[in-house]
């Protein structure tokens, strides 16, 4: 296998006594996604914020491939009234991109009409397509996607997955993908990761899902009910993303689909089709 | 024809607020107006320093305020003492330190007034020439790193993740600051400088679409401040430093009153 582009190898951090990350390693490869799972306060932002360079390990090391571009995707990313910032300046945040360019991406994610607005104005969704454009732009060989639909509406995140599955594809590039959420975990999904505080066990998709460590972590009601988020494409998007000629949407799950025991309250027929009559 | 130690004045002053103008703009970003508020108290003891040793009181103003910046830079990588803690303690244990240095000055009566508000009408060719060399080279630094500092304003993941030195940046901006400040205390004095920086850079805020639109109407508003509050301190015989900061709130005030208005012209356009 090729070196990977970058790799935490027994990164150890504590915060006061708390151990934050325990001798964790992941190593993501050129092409590769990974799903990185866990509960809420796993650690998986300070995972991410580790491995970018901007959380420093007690112990341990991080190496990144010489001239590695990384486009990150946070959860949501709050641009301060105090600072104004067209989209369109944005865009150009790390380094400078013409008004045709900046039109072309975001038309390329459905946010055309936003070009001249005040960042500060725009809604999670509308952030969101922006954050994303930006990464066109920018060819990372990784894209770390840091929980990127927590702040959109449940409508809006199937469509924000459909976007990353598709800019993923155009860019040929790794994915680190970081969720709570069972249900969301990427199609074509290489390696879950799944982490609470070190790499509780990892592998397809299907292991994971056996996985007793993967149980105990979120129950077994909860672990039963992992969707994983299929897409099919056989359709096809005109630039601005939307699809031609009518959903043609299969978002089929071929594991085995329970009746969710989960609280989100999310309309889930979108990302997983419920199986009819098991285990309600 | 205009009186020397007015053109010095005005001279020295619209080079202050025009170098004053960018940095106020990052500085009200970045939430950093109590740090320069604290680097400013550093200056007297800089002052007193600077008498003590004999040096140039300039070059103890710049030096005591880079120290005092690289101290906090430390004291930031702890977690167990607040940040705003940490320059509460500094600002004001340096301004103490600074008061009883002075009294051990023998000889030299200081016009304490003039360092706490300023002596704008005291520059002298030395000074502008300190000005236009060092605030050149700030001003200089600063557009060189202007990208990435504002990227990381916006988000320190976003400028890691794209190989930005996120730390570094963070400590040539604190120490440039302390330069801006430490050149600044003779025109504005400590009490006064903070507002220098960030009443402009707020009221361009109301006309900016972009930072740089922010930055450069700091700059202006700034050079606008200091025009009208020498005018003022001619005309009437007040303060010229306290004149200037008048100057800038009210400049400030009218841009809140006229911004709405603007917005309704250019909307229904």
């Amino acid at each position: 296998m090729t070196a990977p582009l970058i790799e935490g190898r027994d990164l150890v951090l504590s915060f006061g006594n708390e151990r934050v990350l325990d001798q964790v390693s992941l190593a993501i490869h050129p092409g590769e996604i990974i799903t990185l799972i866990g509960p809420n306060g796993a650690g998986k932002s300070t995972l991410v914020k580790t491995l970018l360079g901007l959380q420093k390990a007690d112990s341990g090391e991080v190496v990144r491939k010489r001239g590695l571009t990384i486009g990150y995707v946070p959860q949501k990313l709050a641009i301060d009234q105090v600072l104004p910032m067209t989209v369109k300046r944005f865009l150009s945040l790390t380094r400078s991109v013409s008004r045709a360019d900046s039109e072309q991406v975001l038309g390329q994610v459905g946010a055309g009409h936003v070009i001249d607005a005040q960042m500060s104005q725009l809604s999670g969704g509308e952030t969101q397509r922006v954050m994303l454009a930006r990464t066109l732009l920018l060819r990372p060989h990784l894209l770390v996607l840091d929980e990127p639909t927590q702040g959109v509406d449940v409508s809006g995140q199937a469509e924000l997955y459909r976007l990353i599955d598709e800019i993923r594809r155009e860019l040929d590039c790794a994915v680190l993908m970081i969720s709570h959420d069972l249900h969301l975990v990427m199609a074509k999904t290489d390696q879950v990761v799944c982490f609470n505080r070190h790499v509780c066990c990892s592998g397809i998709p299907e292991t994971v899902r056996q996985h007793p460590e993967y149980r105990s972590l979120f129950g077994v009601r909860e672990a039963d009910a992992i969707g994983i988020y299929h897409h099919e494409h056989d359709h096809e998007h005109d630039l601005s993303g939307h699809v031609v000629g009518g959903c043609g949407h299969d978002h089929s799950h071929d594991h085995h689909a329970h009746g969710h025991s989960h609280d989100h309250g999310h309309d889930r027929s979108k990302t997983v089709k419920e199986g009819a009559g098991t285990n309600q | 024809m205009m009186d020397d130690f007015l053109f010095r004045a005005v001279l020295g002053g619209v080079l202050l607020a025009v170098v004053c103008g960018p940095f106020g703009a990052f500085i009200v970003w970045r939430r950093m107006a109590f740090f320069g508020d604290m680097l400013a108290h550093t200056a007297l003891l800089g002052v007193a320093l600077g008498l003590l040793i004999g040096v140039d009181v300039r070059i103890g103003m710049i030096a005591t305020c880079l120290a005092a910046a690289l101290i906090l830079a430390y004291g930031q990588r702890q977690s167990r003492i607040g940040s705003d803690t940490v320059l509460g303690m500094l600002a004001h244990s340096t301004l103490a330190l600074g008061m009883v240095a002075l009294a051990f000055v023998q000889g030299v009566a200081v016009d304490l007034m003039a360092y706490l508000f300023g002596d704008i009408l005291a520059v002298n060719t030395g000074d502008i020439l300190l000005l236009a060399v060092g605030g050149a080279f700030a001003l200089g630094i600063l557009a060189w790193m202007w990208r990435p500092l504002l990227a990381l304003t916006v988000s320190p993941e976003i400028a890691a993740a794209e190989s930005i030195p996120v730390e570094r940046l963070r400590l040539i901006f604190m120490l440039l600051m302390a330069l801006v400040i430490g050149m600044a205390i003779k025109i504005v004095g400590v009490l006064l400088i903070t507002a220098l920086l960030i009443v402009p850079a707020a009221s361009a805020r109301f006309f900016a679409r972009t930072p740089e639109q922010m930055a450069i109407g700091a700059g202006l508003f700034g050079a606008a401040s200091v025009l009208a509050g020498i005018a003022l301190s001619w005309h009437v015989d007040t303060p010229a430093g306290p004149s200037i900061v008048i100057s800038a709130a009210a400049i400030f005030i009218l841009s809140a009153g006229f911004a709405p208005v603007m917005r309704k012209l250019t909307s229904g356009a």
